[in-house]
C-alpha cells in the first residue's frame, strides 16, 4: 500500500519522538515560516559559531505545529545540519530539495541525506511537498539572517 | 431518502471514475467544488457549438443568438433565486462579486451624490463575524484600511453559532454594512438572517449575504430574505467554474458606482470623461463569460428539476447520520453544530494526536476526497484552538455509503498512526 512508502518507519519515529525540538538560546537568527494552505507553522532559531560560509551550525532550535511529515522533516532536518559548517548544510538542504521535486524519480544518496531519504515517498504527492519543506525554508532564512544577508 | 443519490451520480461522469490503485471515487469535497451534470457540460458544449459569439455587440444573428443566451440565462438564475433578471450581475465567482461592492464602496467616495448611501470614512462600522471565508473578510479588512472605517465582529459560540448577544451594540447607527455568511463553509451553521436584517433595517446598514454554501444546497428566496446584497459561485453549485452572481436590490445597484470599468459598462464615451451604463451592465466590463452563464443557467435547470428542498432534505438526512457515525468513533470531536437544527451539509472534525493533513492522506488512499486545513477560514480554527480541521461537505449525489466510508477511513487513520 502507498501509505507506507509515504509513512516510513523513520518519519513515523521522529514525528512521535522529534530530535532538538524546543526554542532554545542562543542564537543569531530566527525566522517563522508558515504554510498558507494548511496553516502549518514553524519558528526557528539559528545559533552560529564563525563567520560566513564557513561558519559551523551549533545549534537549531524550534518550536512547530503542523502534521507528520512537516514535524518529522524538521526533525530529520536539525540531525543532518547541527555540527556542520553552513556551506555544507546548505549542499544537503540543496540535495534535499532536488529529491522533493523529483516526482518520485530521484534516486537519494543515503550517505548525504541519512534519515532524509526516507521522504523519498512524498515527493509523488505535490500537496505534501511543502509540508517536507517547510522546516528546511525557515532553517534557510534564519541562517540568512544569522549571517546579516537578510534584508 | 427522498432522492435517490444513486440514480443521480449516473448524470455526473467525473463521479464514475476511479482514483488511487482501481479504487471507487468517493467525493466529499463539494463545498471547495461540485461535480458537473452531463445537462451542463452539454449546454456549454452546445453554446460555442452553435451560438458562439460576444454578446451586447455587433448585429449579427450569431451576436443576437450570443445575446439571447446570455439573457436568457440571467433570467433563469434570477427565478431560481427569486429575484429579476436587472438584479443579477454576473461574476468571475462569489470572491469577486463580494469585492465588487467593496470597491463600489470605496469608490463611492468620488461619485455623484446618488452614491451617498456607500460612502465610509473614519467613524463609520463594518461589521463581519469571526466565520466567515476568508473573501467575506479580507476584502472588507481592505475597505477598511482604504476609508479609515472601523472593522467590528461577531463572535462565535462554543457550539459554532453566531455569538447574537450584543447584536443592538455591534449592529448600531454607526454601522455602514454589515456581511455575513448565510451558510458557514466550515461550521456548517446557518445564522439567523432574519434577526440580523431586522435590526439593520432599524439602523439603516446594508446587509451582505455570503451565499456560497446556501445556495446551492437550500432553497433560497431573495424576496423574503431580508438581504441587500447576496453572492454565489456557480461552480459550487454544479455549474462551470469562472461565473459568479452579486444579486443585489435594484434600486441599491441603480445607485452603485462601478467597479471594473472598460468596455460595455459605458453610456457614452469621450476623451475626457465616460457615463456608465445602468445595472446590471455597469458592472459587467469586458466580453463576458458566455458560456459560463449559459453553463450555469443548465446547472439551475438541472436543480430545479430536482428540488431545492428535496437536495436540501437529503443532505440534513446525511448530515445527520454523519453527525451519528462520527459521533460512535472515539477521539474525534466535531466542530460545529452537533444537531441539524439550522445547519447545512458541511461537518469539520478533529481527530486526537492526527494532524488533519494525515487524516486526509489515509482517506485520499482509500479514494474519499475531503478537505484538510483552514478551509479559507482561518479565524475559526483559531476560536476553537486547533490549528486545522478534517472536513467533509455533501452534495444530491452522495450516499449514506459516502459516509459509511469516510468513517471507515477515520478508523483506518487511528489504527495506521496507532499501531505503529
Amino acid at each position: 500500500m502507498q501509505l507506507e512508502a509515504m509513512y516510513q518507519e523513520v518519519i513515523l519515529d521522529h514525528y512521535r519522538n522529534p530530535h532538538n525540538k524546543g526554542l532554545r538560546e542562543p542564537y543569531e537568527g530566527e525566522a517563522h515560516h508558515v504554510n498558507p494552505t494548511c496553516g502549518d507553522e514553524v519558528t526557528l532559531r539559528v545559533h552560529l559559531e564563525g563567520e560566513g560560509q564557513d561558519a559551523r551550525v551549533a545549534d537549531v532550535s524550534y518550536d512547530a505545529l503542523g502534521c507528520s511529515i512537516s514535524q518529522a522533516s524538521a526533525s530529520v532536518m536539525t540531525d543532518l545540519v547541527i555540527g556542520r559548517s553552513v556551506k555544507e548544510a546548505m549542499a544537503v538542504g540543496d540535495e534535499f530539495l532536488a529529491l522533493m521535486q523529483s516526482r518520485g524519480q530521484g534516486e537519494p544518496d543515503e550517505d548525504v541525506l541519512e534519515d532524509a531519504v526516507a521522504f523519498a515517498g512524498v515527493s509523488q504527492y505535490p500537496a505534501r511537498i511543502k509540508c517536507a519543506l517547510l522546516a528546511w525554508m525557515a532553517w534557510k532564512d534564519a541562517t540568512a539572517r544569522a549571517l546579516g544577508e537578510a534584508s | 431518502m427522498s432522492l435517490l443519490p444513486e440514480e443521480i451520480k449516473k448524470d455526473f461522469p467525473l463521479l464514475a471514475r476511479t482514483v488511487r490503485g482501481g479504487r471507487p471515487l468517493v467525493y466529499l469535497d463539494s463545498g471547495a467544488t461540485s461535480q458537473k451534470p452531463t445537462a451542463v457540460l452539454e449546454a456549454e458544449r452546445e453554446f460555442y457549438e452553435r451560438r458562439n459569439a460576444a454578446p451586447h455587440r455587433g448585429a449579427h444573428l450569431l451576436a443576437e443568438e450570443a445575446t439571447e443566451a446570455y439573457e436568457s440565462a440571467r433570467a433563469t438564475v434570477a427565478s431560481f433565486i427569486g429575484g429579476t433578471p436587472g438584479e443579477i450581475v454576473f461574476t468571475k465567482n462569489a470572491t469577486e462579486a463580494l469585492n465588487l461592492v467593496a470597491y463600489a464602496m470605496s469608490n463611492a467616495a468620488t461619485a455623484g451624490p446618488e452614491a451617498e448611501r456607500f460612502r465610509v470614512g473614519p467613524g463609520d462600522e463594518i461589521l463581519v463575524s469571526e466565520m466567515e471565508h476568508h473573501a467575506n473578510l479580507v476584502p472588507w479588512q481592505q475597505l477598511c484600511r482604504r476609508t479609515g472605517a472601523t472593522l467590528r465582529w461577531f463572535g462565535l459560540t462554543d457550539d459554532g453559532r453566531l455569538d447574537l448577544d450584543d447584536l443592538d451594540a455591534l449592529l448600531n447607527e454607526r454601522t455602514k454594512l454589515v456581511a455575513v455568511t448565510h451558510q458557514s463553509n466550515v461550521l456548517g451553521t446557518v445564522p439567523p438572517v432574519e434577526r440580523i436584517a431586522e435590526r439593520a433595517r432599524q439602523v439603516g446598514a446594508l446587509l451582505v449575504l455570503d451565499g456560497a454554501q446556501s445556495v446551492p444546497h437550500q432553497p433560497v428566496d431573495v424576496s423574503r430574505l431580508g438581504a441587500d446584497f447576496l453572492v454565489f459561485s456557480g461552480h459550487k453549485m454544479l455549474g462551470p467554474t469562472g461565473i459568479g452572481v452579486l444579486w443585489g436590490r435594484r434600486e441599491l445597484l441603480e445607485a452603485m458606482p462601478p467597479f471594473l470599468t472598460g468596455g460595455s459598462m459605458i453610456e457614452v464615451v469621450r476623451m475626457e470623461e465616460t457615463t456608465f451604463a445602468p445595472p446590471p451592465q455597469r458592472f459587467e466590463a469586458g466580453v463576458p463569460m458566455t458560456a459560463q452563464a449559459v453553463g450555469l443557467a443548465a446547472a439551475c435547470d438541472y436543480l430545479t428539476g430536482i428540488g431545492m428542498d428535496r437536495v436540501h432534505a437529503h443532505e440534513e438526512a446525511l448530515v445527520a447520520y454523519t453527525l451519528e457515525r462520527l459521533g460512535e468513533v472515539p477521539g474525534v470531536r466535531v466542530v460545529g453544530p452537533r444537531t441539524t437544527e439550522s445547519r447545512g451539509g458541511a461537518v469539520s472534525f478533529t481527530v486526537d494526536d492526527i494532524h488533519p493533513h494525515d487524516v486526509g492522506q489515509v482517506l485520499d488512499e482509500l479514494g474519499v476526497a475531503v478537505r484538510v486545513g483552514h478551509h479559507c477560514a482561518w479565524p475559526i480554527c483559531r476560536r476553537y484552538g486547533v490549528p486545522a480541521l478534517t472536513r467533509a461537505t455533501f452534495y444530491l449525489y452522495n450516499t449514506l455509503a459516502d459516509v459509511d466510508s469516510l468513517v471507515d477511513g477515520v478508523r483506518k487513520a487511528q489504527e495506521f498512526f496507532g499501531r505503529r
